[in-house]
């Protein structure tokens, strides 16, 4: 036991994913990184820390503030048979290059009929972080998700963030890579196995973190681990929660939540982003026409953001997002006890 | 040419002791022999046009040299390109093709002679006017005529349409306008990347030119020196508004500011030639990139459902028609320098005017794509996966 435990490492999200970089950089030279401040700022968010020092400005290139014309060029590059990282320094301002995200990258194998793939990822933090007010905080979950052609990831832990961010720098198709500010600095242990320069994690396969027979919470980014503490509390009353982490929007792991549906007869979903047309709604609906319909003792909840432009004064802003009490409340009320 | 009919003809009575005596050949008579080409001037220079220029020293040569064999092939491709339009014309009249149609006849010049300039290993994007691009990088006309039906003998198997055509080193094809603009930016960036001395054409109207991502990508272009050279297709009008009205200044070969430019007349396939190898020799040399304004005209209107005579006059179109098509003015002069005989350009148009119908039958008669096709191609290199169709028990297949 002491030995497995000596081979675990603490890590934090940001090294996870400078971790990941730094292995697909060196694995593959095709592989480059670019947005602003990434080269020689180290990163906004100290993400990219070092990578430049190590490869260099041809792999590591520093942009003007120019999203349009860099996400552009960044899909530009990936036509050519490159396979560039595209980083937003949130994605709020991913906003002013969306066209290119979707009209020149996410459309473009399907219009060419299998003629020309688009390898490429688009990172960067998305949702709320802590002070930032309105126009800083959008969660883009649900805008991305909604488009063929793309594939939207968002992880959670420090094994999420590397097996998730390589296996996006892998994939032959334009990824969206939902990052989240407040768990840059969140260490978590990882296993020796996660610790490998192969270590990859499946996209579109979600992971069940904790098991549970009386509710299932399904939550992705930070908000797994309130569902996660929420859990802790409920399992206290005697009520256990099947968490579940779905890694990847799109394509999304429905089989995984109609499968444990199928066993708790009750569901919740938890997420930062605005209730209208997100990513609980879209599991409310996939539920509804799939197997576990007839499963559900209850109506689906959906626990999500206030639907508001988010406030800047830390009162307002705690109560703009899902607490861990209100989840609580929520699976106290699904399974009406 | 008359009196070289003649010539021949009597020549070979002489020969064959028939007919003797001087005789008239009637006019367009085929005559049994194989003309003699050495009758034919094999290379002519011509003086063409100097261009205007921004921020350069000197500019492309102003004179071009053309050897018969070059000015028949770039005749053959400009033909094709607007025998091809018109016939698209016709389908799209007869509700055949369908959607968006944005035809090319008049400015077949600029896509034959950047053709000319560059090699198949350089890599070209444009606009959604790219039909005429889509046949100079080497996409056959049954291929194009059968994506502008949408059957699944098109280049894209009928799921692109018009603007979204695709070949090796040809990225389109892009509908959004001046999206196409940062992209090139972005090729020539894996040109440069790999150090393989290629370049990238990157190609917008005078619409597109004010499109501030094209202004994010000169400065990032210039700023790294990217290896692109971007082309201005001035064809004087951004869909309905003349682009006095459009623009502050219409100098578009001096819009990239800090980035050199050069005015090209754009009707003279060998203008555009000399003034893309210069481009392209310029970027090679990793000067970085290059503005190049293309002044042209395009006959049709902006697309087939624009007439394209509310805001001009059918006087200004029959102008350029008569004095400035890029064509006629390759023929002319290949004529009057004795590189070539009208019957050669006859029989050419002839060919061109069959294989155009050829094509146009392959692609009335092809089949629409099969309908297990609706959802593949969705991701690349990927397992298969399940996509809804339009209700819940509707589960389709996609693969890659």
């Amino acid at each position: 036991q002491a030995s497995i435990r000596l081979r675990m490492k603490s890590v934090t999200v940001r090294d996870a994913l400078n971790q990941a970089m730094d292995e697909e950089l060196e694995r593959d030279e095709r592989v480059f990184l670019m947005g602003e401040e990434v080269a020689q700022y180290d990163g906004a968010y100290k993400v990219s820390r070092g990578l430049w020092k190590k490869y260099g400005d041809k792999r590591i290139i520093d942009t003007p503030i120019s999203e349009m014309g860099f996400a552009g060029i960044a899909v530009g590059a990936a036509m050519a048979g490159l396979r560039p990282i595209c980083e937003f320094m949130t994605f709020n301002f991913s906003m002013q290059a969306i066209d290119q995200v979707i009209n020149s990258a996410a459309k473009t194998y399907y219009m060419s009929a299998g003629l020309q793939p688009v390898p490429i990822v688009f990172r960067g933090p998305n949702g709320a972080s802590a002070g930032v007010a309105a126009q800083h905080s959008q969660c883009f979950a649900a805008w991305y998700a909604h488009c063929p052609g793309l594939k939207v990831v968002s992880p959670w832990n420090s094994e999420d963030a590397k097996g998730l961010l390589k296996s996006a720098i892998r994939d032959d198709n334009p990824v969206v890579f939902l990052e989240n500010e407040l768990m840059y600095g969140v260490p978590f242990e990882m296993s020796e196995d996660s610790q490998s320069k192969d270590f990859t994690i499946p996209i579109g396969k979600a992971k069940i973190e904790r098991q549970g027979n009386h509710v299932t919470l399904v939550s992705h980014s930070r908000f797994v681990g309130h569902c996660l503490d929420a859990a802790a509390v409920l399992a206290k009353e005697g009520i256990e929660c099947e968490v579940i982490n779905l890694r990847t929007i799109r394509p999304m792991d429905v089989e995984s939540i109609e499968t444990s549906v199928m066993k708790t007869n009750h569901l919740v979903t938890v997420e930062g982003g605005w209730p209208q047309f997100g990513v609980g709604a879209e599991i409310c609906a996939r539920v509804m026409e799939g197997s576990a319909f007839n499963f559900l003792d209850a109506p689906v909840t959906r626990v999500t953001g206030v639907d508001i432009p988010m406030p800047y004064a830390k009162i307002l802003e705690d109560h703009s997002l899902p607490q861990v009490k209100d989840i609580i409340f929520s699976v106290k009320k699904t399974l009406n006890v | 040419m008359k009196t070289m009919l003649t010539v021949i003809s009597n020549a070979l009575c002489r020969i064959t002791g028939k007919n003797v005596g001087a005789q008239t050949v009637p006019e367009g008579a085929r005559v049994a022999v194989t003309r003699n080409f050495a009758d034919f001037t094999p290379q002519v220079t011509f003086d063409i046009k100097k261009c205007d220029l921004h921020r350069l020293e000197a500019g492309p040569p102003v004179k071009a040299e053309l050897t018969r064999e070059q000015g028949l092939q770039y005749y053959r491709t400009m033909q094709m390109v607007r025998r091809v339009e018109l016939k698209a014309d016709q389908l799209y009249k007869q509700k055949i093709i369908r959607g968006f149609c944005h035809l090319y006849d008049g400015q077949e010049a600029c896509a034959a002679g950047i053709e000319a300039a560059i090699s198949p290993s350089d890599h070209l994007i444009t606009a959604y006017r790219a039909h005429g691009y889509t046949y100079t990088r080497g996409v056959s006309i049954r291929q194009i005529l059968a994506e502008l039906t949408g059957r699944k003998g098109g280049v894209a198997k009928g799921k692109g349409g018009s603007m979204h055509m695709y070949a090796p080193h040809f990225y389109g094809g892009n509908g959004i306008v001046g999206a196409q603009v940062p992209l090139g930016a972005g090729i020539a960036l894996a040109c440069q990347y790999r150090g393989n001395n290629q370049v990238c054409v990157t190609l917008y109207g005078d619409g597109a030119a004010n499109q501030g991502q094209l202004f994010e990508t000169f400065n990032m272009a210039a700023l790294w020196k990217l290896p692109c050279v971007f082309i201005c297709e001035n064809n004087k009008y951004g869909m309905g508004t003349a682009v006095e009205r459009a623009a502050a200044s219409t100098d578009y070969y001096k819009r990239g500011d800090f980035i050199p430019g050069l005015r090209v007349d754009g009707m003279d396939v060998l203008s555009v030639r000399e003034a893309t190898r210069f481009a392209a020799d310029h970027c090679r040399a990793g000067k970085g990139p290059i503005v190049m304004e293309l002044q042209t005209y395009r006959y049709h209107g902006h697309s087939m459902s624009d007439p394209g005579v509310s805001y001009r006059t059918r006087e200004e179109i029959q102008e350029v028609r008569s004095k400035s098509d890029p064509i006629s003015l390759l023929r002319e002069r290949m004529l009057s320098n004795n590189m070539a005989s009208a019957e050669e350009f006859k029989e050419m148009d002839v060919e061109i005017r069959k294989e155009v119908d050829d094509a146009a039958q392959f692609a009335t008669s092809d089949p629409e794509p099969p309908l297990e096709d609706l959802c593949n191609h969705v991701f690349s290199n990927n397992p298969p996966l399940d996509v809804r169709g339009t209700h819940p028990w509707s589960k389709l297949k996609s693969v890659s």
